[in-house]
């Protein structure tokens, strides 16, 4: 097998992005899943058990090395792409009317990208690396429950985790059907049920976890 | 009708251009587009001015030689429509139109609104075709072909070339161009020795000319005159993918 074709021609990049983006695809609904136990309203009793699972499994570690690194090729993979379609036009067009032929969010893949990523950074400085952190110095876990509490508790934090997934929605809109088409997953009897299939994705997705900060924050979870 | 035109004028590939003025108000509205600009060329020469150089050839809409970005869309806002088949009743009289070449790194500029398409030859040199052995004509049934792939093939044979792909894709991507021919090649058993080979040497020569990187934003499929489908760029990521593993 060719390896270095898979990084460096142009339908490999694709390759690899589509692949990467699954995989955080799957993160996405395990994550999503979890989470959603606050809503049991047990003070926060099934989401710490889950989620003392996910902290301390040695699997779940194993994977979580896994997942940053695919994080990292996908944004890596990313920026050499942006990098390299910017050349591909030196001279712009005096007037261009993109909107007659495309979707906004579907040429802001890179700009909603970024955004995701430096709201996944504010994310993890709340609550994964605190949290690791202390499972390091001292071998316990925080209430990672009681954490959401206080951080949901304040309108400014609301509204950037609002944002956070405002900008994965539109990311996800485009990204979840484009990645089964670099992966060469298309076919006419399947195209309509990947579309509706990526559309509903993004939305629940997105509501779920917008809902938490909300919710929280309304008082409503118990 | 009349019309007030920008242009895009530039001498030859080494100087700078500019978007200029010109009006034209002797259009008639069955006028084609190339038409309405030979009328302003005519204008222009009469005038002893230089004429606007732009590319054309068949006027038929088969040759894939006209081009031009018009009003912010490659071949004008008529779907599925070259330029030179893009009639002036579908302007309004006195508007305003802008018009441009295709613009990529890898469609360097000839002449004002004409651009070197010969990264597009290249590609195609590089494996679009099948080696045939020249000798007696084949019985024409000699080898069977599955109709339902032929009429595909045929779908993605139709791509005339023009490039107007690349001038959609906010990438400059040529994924839509080289996948049709890659496509209509490995649906035939005629295309199937060359394969593997035609897929890794075209997709290789069209990044090595500069072209963008396809993010499937179809920009390229809503335009393309001959309605090439997003399914030749995954079929020429599948091709290409397959031939990657198990090149030895
Ligand atoms: S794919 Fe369509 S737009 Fe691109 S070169 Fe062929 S005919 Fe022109
Ligand atoms: S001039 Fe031949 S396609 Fe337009």
């Amino acid at each position: 097998m060719n390896n270095s074709a898979i990084f460096k021609s142009s339908i490999g990049k694709k390759f690899v992005m589509g692949l990467t983006g699954f995989f955080l695809i799957t993160f996405l609904i395990v994550h999503a899943s979890i989470n959603a136990c606050i809503w049991f309203n047990d003070g926060g009793k099934t989401f710490l058990y889950y989620a003392h699972f996910m902290g301390t499994n040695f699997i779940v570690h194993i994977i979580e090395v896994g997942l940053f690194a695919g994080l990292l090729i996908h944004v890596v993979d990313g920026l050499l792409i942006w990098k390299q379609n910017r050349a591909a036009r030196p001279i712009k067009y005096a007037y261009n009317n993109p909107n007659a032929n495309s979707k906004w969010y579907s040429r802001s893949m890179g700009l909603l990208g970024t955004l995701i990523l430096l709201f996944l950074i504010i994310h993890l400085r709340n609550f994964w690396g605190p949290n690791r952190l202390n499972q390091i110095a001292t071998g316990e876990e925080l209430n990672l429950f009681t954490m959401m509490q206080d951080h949901f508790n304040n309108i400014g934090v609301v509204l950037i985790y609002l944002f956070g997934c405002f900008s994965l929605f539109w990311h996800l809109m485009h990204g979840f059907r484009s990645a089964f088409q670099s992966l060469g997953l298309n076919h006419l009897k399947y195209n309509h049920a990947i579309k509706v299939a990526g559309y509903a994705f993004s939305i629940i997705i997105c509501v779920v976890f917008a809902l938490m900060p909300v919710t929280m924050y309304l008082g409503l979870v118990k | 009708m009349k019309v007030n035109l920008k242009i895009w004028r530039q001498k030859n590939a080494n100087t700078e251009g500019k978007m200029m003025d010109y009006t034209v108000d002797t259009v008639n509205p069955h006028m084609s587009f190339l038409e309405m600009l030979d009328v302003l060329n005519e204008q222009l020469v009469n005038k002893g001015e230089v004429p606007v150089a732009f590319d054309h050839d068949c006027r038929e809409g088969i040759c894939g030689a006209c081009s031009l970005h018009i009003n912010g869309r490659p071949h004008g806002p008529s779907h599925a429509t070259t330029t030179c088949q893009l009639y002036m009743r579908h302007f309004k009289d006195g508007e305003t139109i802008y018009i441009e070449p295709w613009r990529a790194k890898s469609f360097p500029i000839i002449k004002d609104l004409v651009v070197d398409r010969s990264a597009f030859d290249r590609i195609i040199a590089a494996g679009g075709y099948v080696s045939v052995n020249t000798g007696q004509a084949q019985d024409a049934n000699n080898i069977p072909v599955d109709k339902a792939l032929a009429e595909k093939a045929m779908d993605s044979a139709a791509c005339i070339g023009c490039g107007a792909c690349v001038a959609a894709c906010p990438n400059s991507s040529a994924m839509l161009f080289v996948s049709a021919k890659i496509s209509q090649l490995a649906m035939f058993p005629q295309g199937q020795a060359e394969r593997d080979m035609r897929a890794q040497n075209m997709v290789n020569q069209m990044d090595e000319e500069g072209f963008g990187n396809c993010a499937s934003i179809g920009a390229c499929e809503a335009e393309c005159p001959k309605e090439i489908t997003l399914a030749n760029i995954a079929r020429m990521n599948r091709e290409y993918i397959r031939s990657t593993i198990i090149d030895e």
